[in-house]
């Protein structure tokens, strides 16, 4: 005992400097950063950082990275902080002290709000493409239009063939007897999707009437879960679930495309879609709004855009953009979505969830 | 005894050179941890919850009348309390048989099923959501059950999750007690029954209160499975501070219910406090070799439990999972996990699962490094009793204050973050975008694991030996090397092992910070699964089987080192 005690100590104090340089070297690398990202305060969007927060679904290349840092001589530093609501709340609850520079990934959902509460600093690219100006969610400039995608009923071709079922295609079908305990969707409180399909039947059916066809639905054995993970991979029928119509997006049919590339097993009702747009906006009181703005125009650009169907699944505001073969040929962009006003949205969406789940969950 | 440890309470209060010097030395051991859980923890958490009830500049509590007039809160409340009642005392009692067999009893494969069952533990929350709805579905093997989306598969769910808590907190309790008392007793005539409910039940009850609280902790902040398993419908306290922050950002509501949840956890927590401070008394341990024996006949019930809870509820769902990311587009195989070296399919992910492997176990390095310092030093402090009544008080207050991290929602933790550590303490740095608070917030998350691990050991420390040496004219400092030290040591390993595994599989904090771009391993399995494409599920579900070996890992690792430490003292 005597003995390892000594020992111990011994080795105590031969650690003991090397905790101090530990110490010493973070102390350093702090210190190493603050002075990066004072360069970035001072630099007139030229040399520096520049912070991107950006959602979860966010993905860039490190080639389309490099590209950017080459052509602006920023570095770019992207922050991740969850989905497209949380990201939007995070930035009205730091607006005072901003967690980045530029911010992308704010869906049509939460955008009025973010923007009501002075997030964003206006900004018009001088490269934007006209449907990034078309799809724009107001007239204050504050935001940019990045992509878009549709969310959609997703059905099981095969399952309906192999059982001599015709397939739906609206929503007044799935209200049907021969559609009963058939369809399964995620729930609007929880999970974005499921918010932009409560968003389909309120532009659809009014707001007198969107929680009736709820009630109808309901009444035809709905099935209502939390996440679109667990409604596509535990209960559509291409996963061995039992129900073959599931709340999903236009391009999902583009992911089940057979071996061959001839041929997808799923499509997605295009008469039940609505259109979520995602943009990008400088924060106000960014240490570096210059190299936020350069960050948007890139997002704007070519070799971005091209990348966005890839990584993030939804469609490019930029048409000089690469879309993918198989999207051309079974992830058509639908050609009238249900579209509500975000302003409109934006005021409501709290009331609809909460009378929603009063009326569906109960 | 009470005596001995008034001299010791002497020893650590009384003026003089020595005494002010072991006094200062105290006073930074209590002070360092505090510092840490008042800045990453009390600071944020206080300051997003004030947020709510200031309106306009001034004091605003009209939040607690409206929230507590809707029905619904109530409702809320009640689930909340009844699933975590119902999953801890169901913990409890599967897994009290569970701590016999595997810490009391020997048999071949031991170790490898103590590792076993801590895997859930660990286990990303929406991975075993999945995992569960896949068995429990109408379509799944259990279908005909009807139990998806019922109270009793939020139940099943939690004790999955907390069984390996209550099997390690008791077992490690009770391999350590020397089986004479309870020969006496049965020599003395007492039916097995009876010797274990007036002998051993009554020495366990420290570690079996301290892993009810713990548990009961667990079940009611329980976040992704209750979410994924029971929906809306089975919404409690904690899902709903997450959709009022998270979704609606109606802070106000979110605060009235973070006071709830503060009511609910202070008083598990002031309950168990209690139950622990009438038993907690020094007990005689022996090394786990001479109380360990091998399996008998009269143990069947125990095997039956124990046997059934591992198989059924344990093994089922893992073997589920494990077959499943066998399963590739082009029929079984390894592909999945080949896959692991890609970025996913159509790059899914900016980094691959390897490269997040590695993000993992340096983030889980750290973060486990700093529970330790902290816990350890919180055991330490919490494991003495001073004479002087406020400071006795003061260390109780710390024992109870340190586990409130378990109680208080993540996403309260992570949304103070946002607006407290944008430069704080004059630091030039913006710690809310550095990667340091990840591993940082995981630590928080730990420390009280570490706490729970060690201070039942050193509790039962005869404080008669610290005197002895004192006596003998050892140093504090040295009484500390040569009497807490070895036994600490002994919970020590199992104490980095535990925060080692919590932060590896840590999901929820880590998902609410605004993190720069190192992803853990949670985090790229769950955004594997957010995405459509039969590969990217099949890569979630490989990367997952890779988590839970990880995890199972290191625990065999933390089991060895343990051992050596028992065999030496």
């Amino acid at each position: 005992m005597q003995h390892r005690t000594q020992q111990n100590r011994t080795t105590g104090a031969r650690r003991r400097p090397a905790v101090a340089l530990v110490a010493l070297g973070t102390t350093l690398a702090l210190a190493g950063c603050a002075t990066a990202s004072d360069d970035s305060t001072d630099g007139a969007g030229g040399e520096g950082t520049v912070d991107v927060v950006v959602h979860d679904s966010f993905v860039i290349s490190d080639e389309a990275k490099a590209a950017f840092e080459e052509e602006t001589g920023l570095t770019m530093n992207v922050i991740t902080t969850g989905d497209g609501g949380a990201l939007a709340n995070k930035l009205v609850l730091t607006k005072d002290s901003p967690l980045g520079d530029v911010a992308f990934g704010i869906d049509s959902s939460f955008a009025s709000r973010a923007v009501d509460e002075g997030v964003f600093e206006p900004y018009t690219s001088p490269v934007q493409p006209a449907l990034s100006e078309e799809l724009a969610a107001d007239d204050s400039g504050a935001l940019t239009a990045i992509d878009y995608g549709d969310v959609c009923l997703n059905i099981d071709d095969s399952w309906f063939e192999s059982n001599g079922v015709l397939e739906p295609v609206s929503l007044e079908d799935l209200t049907k007897p021969e559609y009963a305990d058939l369809t399964v969707v995620t729930n609007p409180a929880t999970s974005s999707p499921g918010l932009a399909f409560l968003f389909a039947t309120v532009g659809e059916f009014g707001e007198d009437g969107y929680l009736d066809y709820w009630q109808s639905l309901s009444d035809n054995g709905l099935k209502v879960v939390e996440g679109w993970e667990d409604a596509y991979y535990v209960d559509f029928t291409t996963s061995g679930g039992d129900r073959p119509i599931v709340l999903s997006y236009a391009s999902s049919p583009a992911f089940t495309v057979s071996e061959d590339g001839s041929s997808t097993t799923t499509s997605a009702l295009l008469d039940t879609c609505f259109r979520q747009v995602e943009y990008a906006g400088v924060l106000s009181g960014a240490d570096n709004p210059e190299g936020g703005q350069q960050v948007i125009d890139f997002l704007l650009g070519e070799q971005f855009q091209s990348e966005i169907p890839t990584g993030m699944y939804v469609y490019p505001v930029n048409e000089d953009a690469e879309i993918p073969g198989e999207w051309t040929d079974f992830a058509p962009v639908p050609d009238a979505p249900v579209e509500l006003d975000p302003a409109e949205i934006s005021e409501n969406r709290e009331a609809w969830i909460k009378d929603w789940t009063a009326s569906v969950i109960g | 005894m009470d005596q001995g440890l008034d001299r010791v309470g002497d020893r650590l209060t009384t003026a003089g050179r020595t005494g002010w010097r072991a006094t200062a030395a105290w006073a930074l051991a209590a002070g360092v941890p505090l510092a840490f859980l008042g800045l990453f923890f009390a600071w944020p958490v206080a300051t997003l919850v004030g947020r709510g009830f200031v309106a306009d500049g001034a004091l605003d509590l009209t939040g607690f009348r409206e929230v507590f007039t809707e029905p619904r809160t109530w409702r809320i409340i009640g689930l909340t309390l009844g699933q975590a009642l119902v999953g801890s005392v169901l913990s409890l009692l599967l897994g009290i048989p569970g701590a016999y067999v595997l810490y009391r009893c020997t048999f071949p494969g031991r170790t490898l099923v103590r590792a076993l069952v801590t895997v859930p533990f660990v286990l990303p929350t929406v991975v075993v959501g999945v995992a569960f709805r896949a068995l429990l579905a109408e379509s799944g093997p259990l279908g005909g059950l009807g139990l998806d989306g019922t109270f009793a598969a939020i139940v099943l769910a939690l004790v999955f999750f907390n069984y390996s808590v209550v099997v390690r907190t008791v077992g490690g309790l009770w391999e350590h007690l020397d089986p004479r008392a309870e020969q006496a007793a049965r020599a003395l005539g007492a039916s097995p029954a009876r010797a274990f409910r007036t002998v051993t039940l009554p020495a366990l009850a420290p570690a079996i209160t301290s892993a009810g609280a713990v548990v009961f902790l667990f079940c009611a902040t329980a976040f992704g499975v209750v979410l994924v398993l029971g929906g809306q419908r089975y919404a409690t306290v904690e899902t709903e501070i997450w959709m009022q922050t998270v979704q609606f950002l109606d802070l106000r509501t979110a605060a009235v219910l973070s006071v709830v949840q503060l009511v609910i956890v202070t008083a598990a927590l002031w309950a168990a406090a209690r139950a622990r401070s009438r038993r907690e008394h020094a007990l005689a341990l022996s090394p786990a070799t001479r109380s360990s024996r091998p399996l008998r006949r009269t143990d069947a019930l125990p095997v039956a439990v124990t046997a059934a809870v591992v198989t059924l509820l344990l093994a089922w769902p893992l073997g589920n999972l494990v077959l499943q990311s066998l399963r590739t587009p082009d029929g079984w195989g390894l592909g999945n996990y080949v896959a692991l070296g890609t970025t996913g399919g159509r790059n899914a992910l900016t980094v691959t699962v390897w490269e997040a492997t590695a993000t993992s176990l340096r983030t889980a390095a750290l973060a486990a490094a700093v529970a330790v310092v902290v816990g350890g030093l919180v055991a330490l402090v919490v494991s003495r009793r001073p004479r002087s009544p406020h400071a006795r008080r003061a260390v109780s207050v710390l024992d109870a204050v340190v586990m409130l991290p378990l109680g208080v929602s993540a996403v309260t933790v992570g949304f103070g973050f946002l607006i407290t550590l944008d430069r704080p303490l004059g630091l030039d740095v913006d710690l809310r975008t550095s990667g340091l608070l990840v591993p940082l917030a995981q630590a928080v998350v730990a420390t009280p694991l570490v706490v729970r691990t060690v201070l039942p050991v050193l509790r039962a420390v005869d404080p008669r030996q610290r005197e002895v040496a004192a006596t003998l004219g050892a140093s504090p400092g040295r009484v500390l090397a040569t009497v807490d030290w070895p036994v600490a040591a002994r919970s020590l390993g199992l104490a980095v092992g535990f925060a080692f595994a919590v932060s590896l599989g840590e999901f929820g904090a880590t998902s609410f910070l605004a993190r720069p771009d190192t992803a853990t391993l949670p985090i790229v399995i769950f955004r594997l699964i957010g995405r459509p494409g039969a590969e990217n599920y099949g890569m979630a579900l490989a990367a997952s089987v890779v988590l839970a070996v990880v995890t199972a890992t290191v625990m065999l690792v933390a089991e060895r080192l343990r051992g050596e430490r028992t065999g030496e003292f």
